[in-house]
């Protein structure tokens, strides 16, 4: 049981943990701690993530009226473009894995680190090796194909900086590509005494079905980006019809990888929802099993369902059939985690802290993404919306209004654990309803900017589009001051905040039986498990253990 | 200040009533879904909200329930998934003897050539209530053809034909737009859809034009010396394009293959790839030295030898035979 440790009222003796064992630079660049490895990415991600936020803010600025007026045409695309790249490859598919799931996959298994220490920290240097080639990209003039690089714009048409940003890419894919492995290797075989397969947190479950993902899709997108290498350098007509290339082919590699790379981002924010949905309703998950499976399930079909993105692309009536068809069953497991966690609520004893707000702010944004992923699934309307802001908003829903929300609510649920500080709740709070209130303002426009017909990728649009684009850029500002208030208390809390007990929220899990922060090797012993995942039913039968409120 | 603010798309073609329909029904469905989480949510977030004293009841959960959610869903998608693929398959069938229009897309403009040989740019003139097939290609990269009100759109692509078809329902100016990422200039590429009555639209077509694109064709195949040895007469070193367009080919591999548009133009760019069966590979490749418009009128030209009516009065006479079918039925195609 988690030995409640109640700080000192006075200056707290500090005890010896991963964050204070050792100073200077050189012990965190060359650290092979798990935990110092997700902070390192904590503060990368951050960085990138600021960077394509700026970059979006670009973008609604210059939207606000139908004249391209704030930016050239071309800044224009290489805004977007760039935007996206940055969001999506050095923000989104490492955000959650790499940060969160490098510090809690050890300690959630009972393991004194992940299975391969040092390419933990490897993966670490491909991805700032990636991200530095990406910046010089930028600076020296950046790319303008959009993040999906089609053939043969890419190849035979552009003058940017293609082979460099995909280089930068390719370099960046490897560091997804070993964390997943490291992730697979450490839930098979670093499991503690008793940590069988059923008692893994769902959060697990979520990673280890991202892991698979992450190590069977990303290499094909390697693969592509070296064949537009190649293609654009010694025009070997792979792609460009000019030759005898097929244009579509490249569409099919690139999006047999990107789609499950949507799950990349997805999967692991539904791990987070389903811990922190079962902490503040105190309660087992509904169905976790079924939970468990679907999060497989996801990553499975999820390679199924690529040729989605092309239904009006050139691809035969029948092949879309098919992929219309398929796509509707990555909908279900979808579908069955939601209605688990509602239903887990039901008889719950539910608590509305920061975490939790934004764990209901997934369910909504997430349902919402996912309805109208329906709509896009289904061939009949496809051919109107795709390529329009209806799809730009319904992605947005699923990868920052799911994906993001999962990350936020994770780093607020953790940040005790990972900093050994409280963040201040209130601020918490408010900055999760500006943010649900600015996501909506600024995207759910967009769903009838784009049936209405609004081609997405428009760098100056007719009049009449204007209205719903104010609204969205308007929505925009909010959410940006939503995203930048978190990091202003978080650092707030680094220093001024009050220590965290080891178990603020007298959480189940084995990370909350350890100090905060932890030690470098998580555990004083190994521990043995002999209880099930969210034993709250245990854990609430003291209520002299109760913690503390917190903030 | 609703003219500046739409909610909703014009509604003019014969495809926009059924995508609209189907929009509408998705709405009610993932609404009422909407509706049902977001309640469940709600009141028990409300409900059962911290107290005192009271603890969670902890419920393993049901498999019976499990599988009632996954199924119903199920069988709501598959009603999704049916009726979608019905309205999309409408909408990738032309319907035969559909006027036709060939569409060069290019960095950063649209060409449009009428069958009957009007050109224009940027601009497609059509009658309300007759079939337009668009036979399209790229002179560059890939582009989209997107006409919001007629809820219709395909993808442009260099090296081969897409196609795609409308019939207007609705007088009036639409917005063209291209659809798929193409450049610096990408959100410049958009032109507008002239619907015009019947008799206007005869009116604008008895404008200038070089007489019919077949006509063009049959120029273009007699310049380049095609017909030496695609004789008319008896068969010559090539096959006998007479009546050829629309069968079934025997390919020296073993294969047959369909003479449609794409199968024309690959064989005029790349003869060797699906040589006819009984004719040696002597073609020379015309890869590099025809224009995409030149090589839309031959392919309109070997069509033209498959019809039953000389290719210039076929068009022609099309035209006021659909005219009277709209006289018969002006309701039900000026309404919607």
């Amino acid at each position: 049981m988690a030995t409640a440790t109640v700080p000192p009222p006075a200056q707290p003796i500090e005890r010896e943990n991963y964050l204070n064992k050792h100073y200077g630079v050189g012990s965190w660049l060359l650290t092979t701690d798990h935990k110092r490895i997700s902070l390192l990415y904590l503060m990368s991600i951050t960085f990138f993530f600021f960077i394509g936020g700026f970059f979006a803010l670009l973008i609604r600025l210059e939207l606000l009226t139908p004249a391209g007026d704030l930016v050239q045409a071309d800044t224009y695309n290489k805004l977007f473009t760039m935007h996206g790249m940055v969001m999506i490859f050095f923000f989104l598919i490492p955000s959650i894995p790499a940060v969160l799931g490098n510090f809690l996959v050890p300690m959630m298994i009972g393991a004194k680190d992940l299975a391969f220490p040092r390419i933990n920290l490897l993966s670490w240097y491909l991805y700032i090796i990636g991200g530095i080639l990406m910046l010089h990209c930028m600076l020296t003039g950046g790319v303008d194909t959009g993040w999906t690089f089609y053939t043969p714009f890419s190849t035979a048409f552009t003058n940017t900086k293609i082979v460099e940003a995909g280089l930068a890419i390719f370099i960046t894919g490897f560091s997804s590509i070993v964390t997943g492995l490291n992730f697979v290797v450490t839930i098979h075989r670093m499991r503690a005494p008793g940590m069988t397969w059923s008692r893994l947190p769902l959060f697990i479950w979520a990673h280890y079905a991202t892991s698979i993902i992450q190590i069977l899709g990303t290499p094909v997108v390697a693969i592509t980006i070296v064949l537009v290498a190649v293609e654009r350098t010694l025009h070997l007509g792979i792609f460009d019809p000019k030759l005898g290339g097929d244009p579509l082919l490249f569409q099919h590699l690139f999006w047999f990888y990107s789609h499950p790379a949507v799950y990349i981002m997805i999967l692991p924010s539904m791990g987070i929802v389903s811990e922190i949905i079962a902490c503040f309703s105190r309660k087992r998950i509904f169905g976790y099993t079924f939970v468990a499976i679907s999060s497989i399930s996801i990553a499975v079909f999820g390679f199924l369902v690529w040729a989605h993105h092309m239904f009006v692309a050139g691809i035969s009536v029948y092949a879309a059939l098919m992929f219309s068809l398929l796509s509707y069953s990555v909908a279900v497991p979808s579908a069955v985690k939601v209605f688990n966690w509602t239903a887990t609520l039901y008889k719950g004893s539910i608590r509305y802290d920061a975490p939790m707000l934004y764990a209901f702010g997934f369910l909504g944004l997430f349902t919402i993404g996912g309805l109208t992923g329906l709509f896009l699934a289904c061939l009949g309307i496809d051919v109107h919306v795709t390529d329009t802001y209806f799809v730009v908003a319904h992605f947005h829903y699923i990868m920052v209004g799911g994906a993001l929300m999962g990350y936020l609510g994770g780093m607020h649920f953790w940040w005790p654990k990972i900093s050994g500080k409280l963040y201040p709740e209130g601020w918490a709070r408010l900055a999760a309803l500006i943010v649900f209130i600015g996501f909506n303002l600024t995207f759910f426009p967009q769903f009838i900017l784009g049936y209405v017909g609004m081609p997405r990728r428009y760098y100056q649009y007719p009049p009449e589009f204007q209205v719903l684009n104010v609204l969205s850029t308007a929505g925009a500002t909010v959410l940006g001051i939503g995203y930048l208030l978190p990091m202003v208390y978080f650092l707030w809390s680094m220093r001024y905040g009050k220590p965290a007990p080891d178990n603020p929220w007298n959480a189940a899990g084995l990370e909350w039986k350890t100090q905060s922060p932890p030690t470098t090797y998580n555990f004083e012993e190994e521990p043995v498990v002999t209880w099930e995942a969210y034993n709250y039913e245990e854990l609430d039968a003291h209520p002299d253990e109760e913690a503390p409120s917190v903030g | 200040m609703f003219d500046n603010f739409p909610l909703w798309p014009d509604r003019a073609s014969t495809a926009a009533a059924n995508v609209d329909a189907l929009f509408i029904f998705l709405i009610i469905v993932s609404g009422l879904m909407t509706a049902l989480i977001f309640t469940a949510v709600i009141y028990f977030a409300a409900r059962y909200r911290r107290q005192k004293g009271v603890q969670a009841e902890q419920i393993e959960g049901s498999t019976p329930l499990e599988l009632t959610w996954s199924f119903i869903p199920l069988v709501v998608f598959m009603v999704i998934f049916a009726w979608g693929a019905v309205v999309y398959f409408k909408s990738r069938t032309p319907p035969r003897d559909s006027t036709e229009v060939y569409v060069v897309a290019k960095q950063w403009m649209w060409k449009l050539e009428h069958a009957e040989g009007q050109r224009e740019i940027n601009e497609l003139h059509v009658p309300v209530g007759r079939d337009v097939k668009l036979i399209m290609t790229s002179q560059d990269v890939i582009h989209s053809f997107y006409v919001p009100a007629f809820r219709m759109k395909q993808d442009v692509l260099p090296g081969r034909y897409t196609v795609a078809w409308f019939r207007a329902t609705k007088p009036g100016t639409y917005h063209l737009f291209c659809a798929e990422y193409c450049g610096t200039q990408h959100s410049g590429m958009i032109g507008s859809i002239v619907v015009q009555e019947p008799a206007q639209y005869e009116a604008w077509m008895s404008g200038g034009t070089t007489g019919p694109l077949s006509a063009t064709g049959g120029k273009i195949f007699a310049e380049l010396g095609c017909v030496t040895c695609h004789r008319m007469d008896a068969q010559g070193r090539g096959p006998n394009l007479q009546g050829v367009f629309g069968k079934p080919v025997q390919l020296e591999d073993g294969r047959t293959v369909t003479a449609d548009e794409n199968y024309v133009r690959e064989c005029i760019l790349d003869p060797g790839a699906k040589r006819v069966k009984g004719f040696q590979p002597i073609m020379p490749t015309f890869q590099g030295l025809i224009s995409e418009e030149q090589l839309n009128a031959l392919v309109a030209y070997v069509k033209s030898l498959s019809q039953p009516v000389a290719a210039g009065t076929k068009t022609a006479a099309a035209a006021p035979q659909n005219q009277e079918q709209d006289k018969a039925k002006p309701a039900g195609s000026q309404v919607q």
